[in-house]
């Protein structure tokens, strides 16, 4: 790939990527959440298209436009999430779209699907139904089905993620084997220590541009880690010191396990001064946005308990917690599909969590507007009027009317995840700023970050997390971004890895 | 190459001319059709509006047919506000005029100041009820809205059709399979000439417009369609919004039923509906689910079908023919949505080799 640029409305996602991958070698591909690592394999399995910059395979310059052309280019994809039909057996899925004769040949695909095994090692039951199987033998049946399409190129996304110790050593013994047979792997990972035990090469991407591109067995987890993170930032926030010493919010023993069975909070044990900004660290997905919601009364699978100025809310809803008068403000990733209605104006998105205290039927929008005015004014919110919808304001500004109800509302606790995602710097300063004003009237935050810049800047102390638990809780003053990014790559501070 | 790019920048002018063209497409392109059958189609469009609105007759008709539709269409907007794609306003009608029925026929010599009312309540829990079970089932199981409804659909037919065969069979009616008459005292009176449904109809309009834009309950049902997560968020419970909006929604439909028996069936039967529920998703979808539109463009559809009969007898061409003419502008105005939300545009293909 060469010169890959691709961009997302403004956003750039990918700019001006160049790498390599030979056949008979693993290729590593890392870097933190919109890094660009799925946009740039997006565009090789022919999801995406680039806006400028060459693909070349085997020496030839390609045009993917769709994954068609890709499948037929040797490239095949495997998805995080797997693609494969329920219902239908191993054979059955790895055939589909495959054999375009009116009968189906089962003989054929079965000596075929046979002679792949064979070649690299794998172990499959052929009949088995695909709901029947665990996460590994779908994932064996995804490889599968590539390999019988003729990919000489495979591309992983984060395979590992949903696998045992066990299966997961399963897995590399067959990349290394196909390796040897010739095939080249391109896998994408958020964990350090799998790098460093399969991949030949390794390119880390930051920002989308990739920051470099090394030999495994030269590099050391420390120097990938910086180049990951890069140079620390000074930034200029201020951090006032924590002015009061009461305990405000109190996580005991939270766990949370998913419909699949997959535990998103494992044990989390933590607690929030009042005054106090603590961040929270890791890759997306470890759990964090499970975490505020269960804070927030949102998630009702979990056990433990939450402490809230002593009282346990673990079990109320959002309203009952509203009403025993607490007030925990959330302003979620997912501004426009949980924080806000997307079609409605600034007025009807201020009145979301009280209009049901007015009394009688009818709805009164008077207090509102005064409110929504006061909003405005006080964060600035560039819009031709409140009632313009939320939906059609400019990115920095959804965030601003978000945030500013939420403060609005006169908060106790502050839970904020990503709150200055999207926004250009002018506007992410008025957020801290705005924050730093919250944590000195006496209000306790919790900050999901993911620029660790400004983690360190803003907050007190950081916890991070990583699969659900937490790896550590360091102080802000004293870390530095190495030690973090560590961490957060399942690293614990002594040098041994979580998972073991 | 043509590019696709999703736009939010639309404004409701450009919108509204959008519509706009896509009417003037869909006239033109029924022009074609007209042509093909051998008539001239400005001819057939001026008579269809004359057999619409020409004499104060055809006016009263056109509105008679526009009524069923504006109700039923009042009620569907509440459900679509949800997001809840309700297509079950046929199976509502006919329960809620099933419900007004029961009391027609069992209290038949009741003052009309009661019993009208106490067809409208009971049109009202038979129609509600139709509406709120797959609302039930939505909320609780996540089941399928729109299959579900439908089949509702197909139920409330058939039990009608079993009380017209069965239990509510006329026995004055020598065998044939109809329902009684009402007595006088449950049929809708007369107002200016035509029966008093226009003004429950306008009522209703009135009630539904303060319902969604000024009560508490009408913000949650426009919270909860703009996005179910936002709704739990703010701590509502979002089960029982689904719950209650769809029996409003279907309550509503239910009221269509028992203007259509009372007003001008004046007895139920298996035909009671003619269509309207169906008829009312388009009518509703093409008043983007607004209350204060709805009236209007039910009338105007209501002229079609109108006009629709009459040129069938000024031109001897078939009453399908403004069938279809409904049918292009649905086609045009649905299409063209596609024109509000995205930008096209064309870019240059600099075209590197095929793949092999």
């Amino acid at each position: 790939m060469v010169n890959i640029c691709k961009s997302f409305g403004d956003v750039r996602a990918n700019n001006n990527i160049t790498f390599s991958v030979n056949y008979g070698e693993i290729y590593a591909l890392l870097g933190e959440n919109g890094a660009g690592k799925s946009t740039l394999v997006n565009m090789l399995s022919g999801v995406y298209t680039p806006d400028s910059g060459e693909i070349y395979v085997h020496g030839k310059r390609l045009r993917l436009a769709s994954p068609a052309d890709s499948i037929s280019s040797g490239i095949g994809m495997i998805h995080q999430h797997f693609k494969l039909v329920n219902v239908m057996t191993a054979l059955e899925n790895i055939a589909i779209g495959q054999e375009h004769g009116f009968l189906f040949n089962r003989k054929h695909v079965r000596d075929r699907v046979e002679d792949i095994c064979s070649r690299y090692g794998f172990k499959i039951e052929p009949d088995k139904q695909v709901r029947s199987m665990s996460v590994g033998e779908k994932q064996t049946v995804e490889i599968l089905k590539v390999l019988y399409r003729g990919a000489d190129i495979l591309i992983l996304d984060e395979p590992t993620a949903v696998l045992t110790p066990q299966e997961t050593e399963r897995l590399f013994d067959i990349l290394l084997r196909m390796k040897e047979q010739g095939c080249a792997i391109i896998i994408i990972t958020h964990k350090l220590h799998e790098v460093m035990e399969i991949s030949d090469r390794v390119s880390v991407l930051r920002r989308g541009e990739v920051a470099g591109t090394v030999n495994t067995s030269d590099t050391s987890p420390v120097e990938l880690t910086g180049m990951m993170v890069g140079k620390k930032v000074e930034l200029s926030i201020e951090r006032p010191a924590v002015r009061y010493d009461e305990m405000m919010l109190e996580v005991k023993d939270l766990s949370l396990i998913d419909r699949e069975g997959i535990a998103r909070l494992d044990d989390v044990s933590f607690t929030v001064r009042r005054g106090e900004i603590l961040g929270v660290a890791g890759v997306a997905g470890s759990g964090q946005k499970e975490l505020c919601e269960s804070i927030q009364g949102l998630e009702r699978r979990k056990r433990g308990e939450i402490l809230f100025k002593g009282e346990n809310i673990a079990h109320l809803t959002p309203r009952a917690i509203f009403e025993k008068g607490m007030r925990i403000s959330f302003i979620p990733e997912d501004r426009l599909g949980m924080g806000l209605v997307p079609t409605m104006d600034i007025v009807d998105n201020v009145i979301l969590k009280d209009y049901y205290l007015q009394k009688g039927i009818f709805l009164s929008r008077e207090p509102a507007r005064k409110r929504a005015e006061h909003i405005v004014k006080m964060l600035n919110v560039h819009t031709p009027g409140i009632y313009h919808p939320v939906n059609k304001l400019l990115g920095g500004n959804i965030q601003k009317v978000l945030l500013g109800r939420e403060i609005d509302s006169t908060p106790d606790f502050l839970v904020t995840a990503y709150p200055t995602r999207g926004l250009d710097i002018g506007s992410a300063h008025l957020i801290y700023d705005e924050l730093n004003r919250q944590k000195e009237r006496g209000v306790g935050i919790l900050y999901v970050g993911e620029d660790l810049n400004i983690l360190l800047s803003l907050c007190d102390r950081i916890m991070v997390m990583f699969e659900g638990k937490i790896i550590g809780t360091v102080d802000a003053a004293g870390a530095t971004k190495e030690e973090i990014g560590l961490m957060m790559l399942g690293e614990t501070p002594g040098g041994v890895t979580a998972n073991d | 190459m043509i590019k696709m790019k999703a736009r939010t920048d639309c404004t409701n002018r450009e919108a509204s001319a959008i519509r706009g063209a896509a009417i003037i497409f869909a006239l033109l392109t029924v022009s074609v059709f007209i042509l093909i059958l051998g008539h001239n189609p400005l001819s057939v469009y001026a008579s269809m509006i004359e057999g619409a609105f020409g004499t104060l007759y055809r006016i009263t008709e056109t509105l008679r047919k526009s009524i069923p539709l504006i109700v039923a269409s009042l009620g569907i907007s509440l459900a679509f506000r949800l997001k809840f794609w309700n297509i079950g306003a046929e199976g509502q009608i006919m329960m809620g005029a099933m419900g007004a029925t029961f009391c027609a026929l069992n209290f038949p010599d009741l003052s009309p100041w009661i019993l009208l009312p106490m067809m409208g309540a009971a049109s009202i829990i038979c129609g509600g009820i139709w509406g709120a079970i797959p609302a039930y089932f939505r909320a609780k199981w996540r089941t399928n809205e729109t299959i579900f409804t439908l089949m509702m659909n197909y139920v409330a037919l058939k039990w009608l059709t079993y009380l017209q065969y069965g239990p509510w069979k006329d026995p004055a009616a020598l065998g044939f399979p109809k329902i009684p008459g009402f007595s006088p005292n449950a049929v809708l009176p007369d107002v200016f000439g035509l029966h008093a449904g226009w003004i429950i109809a306008i009522v209703l309009v009135v009630i539904v417009h303060l319902f969604i834009h000024h009560t508490q309950r009408g913000y949650e049902i426009s919270v909860v369609g703009g996005s179910e997560n936002t709704g739990r968020y703010a701590g509502m419970n979002v089960k029982n919004v689904i719950i209650y909006t769809l029996f409003f929604s279907g309550g509503i439909c239910g009221i269509c039923g028992m203007i259509e028996a009372s007003g001008v069936n004046r007895t139920l039967s298996v035909e009671i509906t003619r269509g309207a529920g169906y008829t009312a998703i388009i009518t509703c979808w093409l008043s983007s689910l607004k209350a204060p539109v709805i009236p209007v463009v039910c009338v105007l559809f209501a002229a079609m079908i109108q006009g629709g009969t009459f040129i069938q007898m000024a031109f001897q061409i078939p009453q399908s023919a403004a069938q279809i003419l409904q049918g292009t502008i649905l086609f045009f105005v649905l299409g063209s949505e596609f024109f509000i939300r995205y930008r096209i545009s064309m870019v240059k293909d600099t075209e590197p080799e095929e793949v092999e």
